[in-house]
């Protein structure tokens, strides 16, 4: 099968003005002007299935967002190759626009002052949706997200989260084939993050969407991800399943038990990470794991033990302290 | 064909819904407007006054009318300044716009368009007012009715054209309000809109035949102040025309290198 997004050594390099500071650097620099090359972006390389939902991950300034503005056709690669649909973005033909669309958590595209549906109508006049199935559609997304009574309030007296479900009913209207969604969850609480969640993964399975994620919240990822893409300093760290990510870049496991004797030494089995009443929870280098807790079980009065993986957040803080060369 | 006249009610109507929910503050901003034309009546009028009763031309009354219809052309021609370029980009709503398949200009012409129909609704009565206390001396004939309503549309349209050329230099910069300010200094005295172009030294008038800035502004007050002859209305409808049609094909040959450069800043 074809893939539905397709980039190869993409890059995006900026060329920025520096100067040292004061007077006499800025003097300088009204005559002769220096410059860094800035690579936002440095060959990365991938491909995506149709009905895929990758999650697309990296600390502030990863280039995350550069590359998915290139995906887009806001931005212009430096070098590479781009293919969406089997468009080349860059060329933004109305073709490609009217099959993708980019959600991002802190923009809205709503009319501030007027009723989320007064907007949608908009919506429907730019992508040239025939009236009736312009109904259909935002009945169905309005009854998905649970809108019904709010369509009608104007979108200033929305609170945040009902604000961002109706940006996804309006960017979605036109039902696209690639959803970039940018920090989609950006401020919501756990409640809101969850219903935005379920849509974007019903959204999915209704109509074989492909969707490329980038979130700083690991519940989204986890929630929505089976595969994920690491980028770091513009370059790619790892491509592959959320599972696998864990496995390789996790260096512990979580051992939860219960003591009968709180008072007992346990520093010789692993660092304490708490302690609450006769509940501890420890952290143990993975391959000592096994023995650890055996070591526990047969050498103390332990009830109740559970082994978990390192939650999701650590191991992504630990792919991300992890320099490039040490990775290959 | 269908496709835009269908976006261009749906965006103007968004834009008259949204108008219409400050009505006050629309006003008082149309009132803050009225100052500069109110002040160049008074002086323009004091002066024909001492002159013997006219200057160039010009009574009191048809120097009132002027202004009047002044106030009407300077809301009619209020376009997407330069200003708003650099706020959308910084803001990031220029990247939205962008993500849709039509081209921003179209959102901006539509939303400006209705914008002015509530404009105009709220000028008339200070239209009124204003004729009420100024005694204006204006007869214009059907023709030049019907020339007027053309000219101040297209006059619209080459605002839109020659301040979007400018807000695209934020393409390439995000500080342009230093060449929107030169840009309106030779608005003032190219237009029409400091002083009747009649009033204005011989090469001041020449060097605005040839200049948007007439063509945006005084051209259409004229049309019903200034009694043209009608190869006048005509010849002037055909320079709008060419303003719009030369002016057209360099703003979407300029976007496409400028949009090279967008480096989409504000997200």
């Amino acid at each position: 099968m074809p893939s539905v997004i397709s980039i190869s050594k993409l890059a995006k390099h900026y060329q920025v003005p520096e100067r040292e500071a004061g007077l006499k650097a800025a003097a300088k620099g009204l005559f002769k002007r220096t410059y860094k090359i800035v690579k936002a972006v440095d060959g990365i390389t991938f491909d995506i299935q149709p009905g895929e939902i990758v999650g697309f991950l990296g600390p502030n300034g990863a280039g995350k967002t550069t590359t998915l503005k290139m995906l887009t056709g806001l931005l212009h690669p430096t070098s590479g190759q781009v293919s969406v649909l089997g468009f080349e973005p860059a060329k933004r033909p109305h073709d490609y626009l009217r099959q993708i669309t980019l959600v991002m958590g802190n923009r809205n595209q709503l009319s501030w002052d007027l009723p989320a549906l007064d907007s949608f109508d908009l919506q429907r006049a730019i992508y040239s949706i025939p009236t009736d199935e312009f109904k259909r559609t935002r009945d169905e997304f309005i009854e998905l997200l649970e809108l019904k009574d709010l369509v009608q309030k104007p979108v200033r007296n929305l609170s945040l989260g009902e604000r961002m479900k109706m940006e996804f009913v309006g960017a979605l209207l036109h039902k696209p084939k690639v959803l970039f969604l940018d920090e989609p969850t950006l401020g919501l609480d756990v409640t809101m993050q969850k219903r935005i969640r379920s849509f974007v993964a019903e959204y999915n399975q209704r109509y074989n969407a492909t969707v490329l994620l980038t979130s700083h919240y690991m519940a989204d990822v986890e929630a929505l991800c089976k595969r994920v893409i690491v980028i770091h300093h513009g370059q790619l760290l790892f491509d592959g399943e959320l599972s696998a990510l864990v496995e390789k870049f996790s260096a512990f496991k979580t051992v939860g038990f219960t003591l009968e004797d709180p008072a007992a030494d346990l520093s010789q089995y692993g660092d304490v990470v708490s302690v609450d009443g006769s509940r501890v929870t420890m952290r143990v280098p993975k391959e000592k794991t096994s023995a650890v807790t055996s070591r526990l079980l047969n050498e103390l009065s332990v009830e109740d033990l559970t082994v978990e993986a390192a939650p999701i957040e650590d191991v992504i803080e630990s792919v991300f302290s992890v320099k490039k060369e040490a990775l290959e | 064909m269908k496709r835009y006249i269908d976006f261009y009610t749906s965006m103007m109507r968004l834009s008259v819904l949204e108008q219409w929910q400050y009505p006050i503050a629309n006003y008082f901003y149309m009132i803050g407007m009225l100052a500069e034309p109110v002040i160049y009546m008074v002086v323009w009028s004091a002066v024909a006054t001492q002159q013997g009763g006219s200057v160039g031309g010009y009574t009191p009354g048809s120097l009132a009318a002027y202004y009047i219809v002044w106030t009407l052309v300077r809301q009619m021609n209020i376009a997407f300044t330069p200003y708003g370029w650099e706020w959308r980009i910084r803001q990031g709503r220029l990247s939205m716009s962008l993500m849709r398949p039509m081209h921003p200009l179209h959102e901006d012409v539509a939303f400006f368009a209705g914008w002015k129909v509530v404009m105009i609704i709220l000028w008339i009565p200070l239209a009124l007012a204003l004729s009420f206390f100024f005694k204006p001396d204006l007869h214009p004939t059907l023709l030049e009715g019907a020339v007027f309503f053309i000219a101040i549309w297209m006059a619209y349209l080459i605002r839109t054209i020659t301040l979007s050329l400018l807000g695209m230099v934020t393409f390439w910069t995000t500080r342009v309000s230093a060449l929107f300010e030169l840009y309106f200094a030779a608005e003032l005295i190219f237009s029409g809109r400091l002083v009747p172009l009649s009033l204005m030294p011989e090469w001041v008038q020449q060097a605005a035949w040839f200049m948007p800035f007439r063509w945006a502004f005084g051209f259409p007050i004229e049309t019903l102040v200034g009694n043209m002859p009608v190869n006048d209305l005509f010849l002037g409808l055909g320079m709008q025309f060419v303003w719009i049609f030369f002016g057209t094909i360099l703003v979407s040959q300029i976007w496409k290198i400028a949009i090279r450069q967008f480096s989409a800043v504000g997200g």
